[in-house]
């Protein structure tokens, strides 16, 4: 099995990282779109938040290993898309990066703006770096906004790669389920 | 001619001259933070929650003589609620609460003082909360004053009252015993 990308698709370090963070960033959409409407009376009410700030820091280290895991791998090829496409497909990838950064910077610095750190399952603490008065208040308006914003790329993403595969019988859906080799020349054939 | 704390200034000439109110006119310090805005609430009715606003201005006007006469005016900056922990203070600023992005000011202006006992009075006002305007009274006490060091002159006053909050039309369920929330106004003002 791949390890490392090739030219021809994804090994199965991206190919994890991918399915991987896409199941827990819907999951965390949906855990603090959840979360901030809870009665404080709710049993849920601390623990809620705990686990999104946890995870939020995780996801946090794992996109930044995924970046230097992408930038340091071979880029596979999207030549069978039209060059508008290639320019779209670039710009959704990329701004998933920037976006993503910027939405979990945003959450940490609700956390920790006086100073506290985030406990991560009480494993271990993620230093408050950047204290403000009343930073938690535009952190947390940008955090909402970006969100949204992350699902929105995420819709936009799904279709595009759903697009490609049942109308253009484009192999970029299968290739990042199952890898290079086997899916490419089936596909091919059909 | 300046008005003496003279013994001779008997209450009767008070009454009969009807001395216009000669009260001096106070700008609260907060510049230098003599002064503070604090609340405090139950959590779960097992202890209590402090906080504070930590920007305000206000003027007041004293006169010791007649204590009756004397007025409080304050302005709150409601985003700058300050509970020492920041998520919670995010809470506060929340459509849920404060809603500090549609109310960011509150007031409190008084309209009467009632002397009750010397050095302490009901004083009866205006507070402006949440965009809802209810009248209050606070119980106040004259702490001290005279000259500082520093060649200016100080009062200091401190009064305490409780707020319900769904009066102000703050909604959100803190539970039964967080219904109200006591608000205390520790003020000294220096002399203008």
């Amino acid at each position: 099995m791949l390890i490392r990308d090739t030219s021809e698709g994804y090994g199965l370090i991206s190919r994890l990282f991918h399915w991987l963070m896409a199941v827990v960033i819907v999951a965390m959409f949906i855990l603090g779109v959840w979360m901030v409407g809870l009665d404080y009376y709710s049993p849920y009410y601390n623990s809620a938040p705990d686990i999104h700030r946890s995870v939020g820091m995780i996801l946090l280290f794992a996109l930044i290993l995924r970046w230097l895991w992408r930038i340091g791998n071979p880029k596979p090829t999207d030549e069978d898309l039209s060059p508008l496409e290639r320019t779209a497909s670039f710009a959704v990838h990329w701004g998933f990066y920037v976006l993503l950064f910027a939405l979990l910077v945003s959450g940490y610095l609700i956390s920790t703006a006086d100073g506290d750190p985030i406990s991560v399952f009480g494993w271990f603490d993620v230093p408050s770096v950047l204290q403000a008065r009343g930073l938690e208040t535009p952190a947390g308006k940008i955090h909402r906004i970006l969100a949204y914003a992350t699902i929105a790329l995420a819709v936009v993403h799904s279709l595009a790669a759903l697009k490609h595969h049942f109308f253009d019988k484009s192999t970029v859906l299968t290739r990042m389920w199952s890898g290079p080799n086997q899916s490419s020349e089936k596909d091919r054939h059909e | 001619m300046k008005f003496k704390r003279a013994a001779f200034a008997a209450p009767l000439a008070a009454t009969l001259m009807s001395v216009p109110a000669v009260a001096a006119d106070y700008k609260i310090d907060t510049e230098n933070a003599h002064a503070a805005i604090s609340f405090r609430i139950k959590h779960l009715g097992f202890s209590w929650l402090t906080g504070r606003f930590d920007k305000f201005t206000g003027t007041f006007s004293y006169d010791e003589k007649n204590p009756d006469a004397s007025k409080v005016k304050v302005d709150i900056d409601t985003a700058s609620v300050d509970t020492n922990l920041a998520l919670r203070d995010k809470h506060l600023r929340a459509a849920d609460l404060l809603d500090t992005d549609n109310f960011p000011k509150a007031t409190f202006e008084s309209t009467s003082i009632k002397t009750t006992a010397p050095g302490k009075a009901v004083v009866t006002g205006n507070l402006t909360l949440h965009g809802v305007t209810k009248q209050i009274s606070f119980n106040a006490e004259h702490v001290g004053g005279g000259k500082d060091p520093w060649g200016g002159y100080r009062d200091g006053f401190t009064g305490t009252t409780e707020l319900t909050l769904a009066d102000f039309g703050i909604k959100r369920d803190l539970g039964p015993a967080a219904k109200t929330v006591e608000l205390t106004l520790d003020l000294e003002g220096v002399r203008q």
